[in-house]
């Protein structure tokens, strides 16, 4: 850095922010690879079942198939929005 | 036997063309049998980056369909003797190429060959899939650049699953990250992602990384690979690259931005 940058408004590094965004992208990218060609239409199709009822965010209906051992579990993980019922 | 590597990335523009040729000849200039075959169905372009696009007759898909023999196809580089390469097809016709065609034209060249180069298109499409299907090997050409990273961990993804070596349950296919086009003016800037930040992301550390440079681009133009150029930083770092491919140990280069004289660094431009 030199002296006339003290003077100079810096931006935050975009890099940075670059590599945040790919990490969890390519964690989450990679998750659902393993997982059978259903479970994004899956996904799509709770979210608008939940949302006859509640009010909810793509974001906030999460499916996910994890395997442990010979045992497959399917986790559906639905955040409800604050204050409960309208 | 040859070994089959697949040059590939899934973004378009990154480099790929460019990295096969540079690989192809470094092979050959260590006095390996190369042959190096464009998959780009319809959009040739490896023949003008290695400068024979004047001597092509033959062409890949002409080979699979048995309208001539894969001696007649198969261009001999002017500059090296042990450097094959086998032009894509200009037809429309994306089916074109077979799985049952390309296994042949494989087989028949891993008899005579010790590496054998495929050069992938873009997409994750036919071409691309059949480029990188039985391949051994695979040098995934990536930018330190969003899409081109993010479009990488998918082609990595299916290397994993939809290779002939997954599908039969070998031994995976041996990945490789090559990074292009890269500066480390920019880095140092933070306006780039580092080598280091590349890896993380991928999980795979790096096989070479290539300076950003106008000599490639210049050497894409007069059709010589830069990896002929002994000056050239670019040249030099895919001969780091084709070292380690081959088993040695190179310490990376061309990593660290030139220092600026003091001059510039108080006026910090």
């Amino acid at each position: 850095m030199g002296l006339l940058d003290v003077f100079r408004k810096r931006k935050p590094a975009s890099a940075a922010q670059a590599k945040e965004r790919l990490m969890i992208l390519v964690a989450q990218e990679r998750a659902q690879r393993g997982g059978p060609d259903y479970l994004p239409v899956l996904q799509r199709e709770l979210l608008e079942v939940i949302r006859k009822y509640v009010n909810v965010d793509n974001d906030d209906v999460q499916v996910r198939l994890d395997k442990d051992g010979d045992q497959e579990v399917l986790e559906l993980n639905v955040v409800l929005p604050a204050g409960g019922e309208e | 036997m040859a070994e089959i590597i697949v040059v590939t990335s899934g973004k378009g523009g990154v480099g790929k063309t460019t990295t096969s040729a540079n690989l192809a000849m470094g092979l050959a200039e260590r006095g390996k049998r190369v042959a190096v075959i464009d998959f780009d169905v319809g959009l040739r372009n490896l023949d003008l980056v290695m400068g024979c696009e004047r001597r092509v007759v033959y062409d890949f898909v002409n080979v699979i369909q048995g309208e001539c023999s894969l001696r007649q196809a198969l261009i001999k580089d002017k500059r090296n003797d042990s450097l094959f390469i086998l032009a894509a097809s200009q037809t429309r016709d994306k089916d074109a190429l077979t799985s049952d065609g390309v296994q042949r034209v494989l087989e028949e060249l891993k008899a005579d060959f010790d590496f054998v180069i495929c050069d992938s298109p873009a997409g994750i499409e036919r071409g691309a899939h059949l480029a990188m299907y039985f391949a051994d090997r695979a040098v995934v050409v990536v930018n330190p650049e969003v899409s081109s990273v993010r479009d990488s961990d998918r082609v990595l993804g299916l290397l994993a699953s939809k290779s002939q070596r997954a599908e039969a349950g070998e031994d995976n296919v041996i990945e490789h990250l090559l990074v292009t086009r890269y500066s480390p003016e920019r880095v140092a800037g933070g306006d780039m992602m580092s080598v280091a930040d590349v890896e993380e992301i991928l999980g795979l550390p790096v096989l070479g990384v290539i300076p950003e440079s106008e000599m490639v681009l210049q050497s894409s133009n007069s059709g010589v690979p830069v990896i002929l150029d002994q000056q050239a930083p670019a040249g030099q770092a895919y001969a780091d690259a084709v070292a380690r491919l081959l088993g040695e140990d190179r310490p990376m280069r061309f990593l660290e931005a030139r220092r600026k004289g003091l001059f510039k660094r108080l006026l910090g431009s």
